[in-house]
């Protein structure tokens, strides 16, 4: 794998304000190349081959793993919902979707993304067939399936098929979850549960808080496996 | 809301029962029970200020509801004459006090619609609202539902309902509401939204999505 380098970390405000330049000017240099490699490879080979040699389609799949199918505790972005996928690059931006991870990676990683790049970002991934992680256990998944088809409306716990679709497929920007690494959806319940942020007027924290950790660990089971 | 009677398998009773008694160590069971616990429950499909939500599905405005319609609805779910297996497994789990209380408070709730209709025939929706359809048997919609389209008792408040819900209630209508043999309320509309062609339903659905 590949060592993903903390930004940001113990710098003092004036080498934050250099590294910020830093940022910007690397961004336009990426912008340069980016429509540079477009324009060269657009004409070669097609635009996905174009955008896969893009520079800053790597940037992202640095971490997010080849041909963005995940890695450990960077999502699955192949298949998403690219609505999804702009409105959480907005609240990286905008700093509301806050748990430490986003906060350590994510928050430098779209400072210089505009809305432009994000949405063309969004519809390159939406593109790639998704693979499923298949990183549950196979032994809590049918009860997993039972959560994610009916709730539990004795303990108030929504039916996540309501909003994210029959195949947990997801629409606009409702994310698809089908397939997402156990580890990843797991992560994402508790920090919902512990008072973290995504977006505003998201439901996720009251569905999280709802949710007992054997119930986190059944759903997340069943999840990884749906294709 | 094909989808959601074909997808769902029948209820898994024991799963989830099995799943409750897993929690035991978690809230009691009277907390769960509650008022605030299932409003925050009910809130979480039908939006945080219970405005209606686009989910997959359409969750439908709650907020200025009339409560007797709830009830009425609720009812309709828990003895199937109204199909669908996800409000079939909520209301079952509602007591009866606690569904006053909660309709209650959901009538008292009075935050701005939802937005995001079409707006090209806003017109045409609100004289089908107000006037009918004389050569299509259509009522004015008002006669019943109210000039500002509140409702009343057990007619459901209309007003800044959302439009996907709107069409897919008046599109789908005999096949979900009025099932089995026992006649109910939901007779009253069923000739109506039967002789409404889809470009009218899209356009009243607007009209109403707009009110406040």
């Amino acid at each position: 794998m590949r060592v993903m380098v903390p930004h940001g970390r113990h710098r003092s405000p004036r080498k934050r304000k250099d590294m910020k330049r830093i940022v910007w000017t690397s961004a336009l240099l990426k912008a340069a190349l980016l429509t540079w490699a477009l324009v060269t490879l657009v004409a070669s080979v097609g635009p996905a081959r174009a955008w896969e040699q893009a520079p800053i389609v790597r940037n992202c799949t640095w971490c997010h793993g080849t041909s963005a199918q995940g890695y450990t505790v960077a999502p699955r972005l192949a298949g998403q919902r690219p609505l999804y996928i702009t409105s959480q690059i907005r609240s990286f931006r905008e700093h509301t979707r806050d748990n430490p991870l986003s906060k350590q990676y994510m928050w430098s990683a779209v400072a210089a993304l505009g809305p432009d790049v994000a949405r063309d970002l969004a519809a390159y991934f939406a593109t790639i067939p998704p693979r499923p992680a298949n990183d549950g256990d196979q032994a809590l998944a049918a009860r997993g399936r039972a959560i994610y088809m009916e709730g539990i409306p004795e303990a108030n716990v929504a039916a996540c098929y309501a909003c994210h679709g029959p195949n947990a497929e997801g629409i606009r920007e409702i994310p698809r979850l089908g397939g997402l690494s156990r580890f990843y959806l797991r992560a994402r319940l508790q920090q919902w549960g512990q008072g973290y942020h995504s977006v505003a007027g998201s439901p996720m924290p009251v569905v999280a808080r709802s949710l007992a950790p054997d119930e986190i660990e059944e759903l997340t089971s069943y999840l990884s496996f749906v294709r | 809301m094909k989808l959601l009677g074909s997808a769902v398998p029948v209820v898994m009773l024991t799963t989830v029962l099995l799943a409750v008694a897993g929690r035991a160590q978690d809230a009691s069971s009277a907390d769960r029970g509650g008022f605030e616990a299932k409003l925050q429950y009910c809130k979480t499909c039908h939006g945080l200020s219970a405005q209606g939500y686009r989910g997959y599905f359409p969750m439908p405005r709650l907020a200025g509801q009339q409560p007797q319609y709830l009830e009425n609805q609720l009812r309709a779910f828990i003895e199937r004459r109204r199909t669908n297996p996800v409000m079939a497994n909520v209301a079952h789990a509602l007591n009866p006090s606690t569904v006053s209380a909660l309709a209650t408070h959901f009538k008292n709730l009075d935050p701005r619609p939802i937005g995001g209709a079409p707006k090209q025939s806003l017109a045409l929706g609100r004289r089908i609202y107000e006037d009918g359809i004389a050569e299509a048997n259509v009522p004015a919609c008002s006669a019943c539902h109210g000039a500002d389209g509140h409702g009343q008792n057990e007619i459901p408040r209309l007003a800044g309902q959302l439009y996907e819900y709107m069409v897919g209630q008046l599109t789908g209508w005999a096949k979900v509401r009025g099932q089995g043999s026992a006649v109910d309320t939901s007779a009253i509309m069923a000739p109506t939204a039967h002789n409404l062609t889809r470009p009218q339903i899209e356009a009243v659905a607007a009209y109403v999505s707009t009110l406040p």
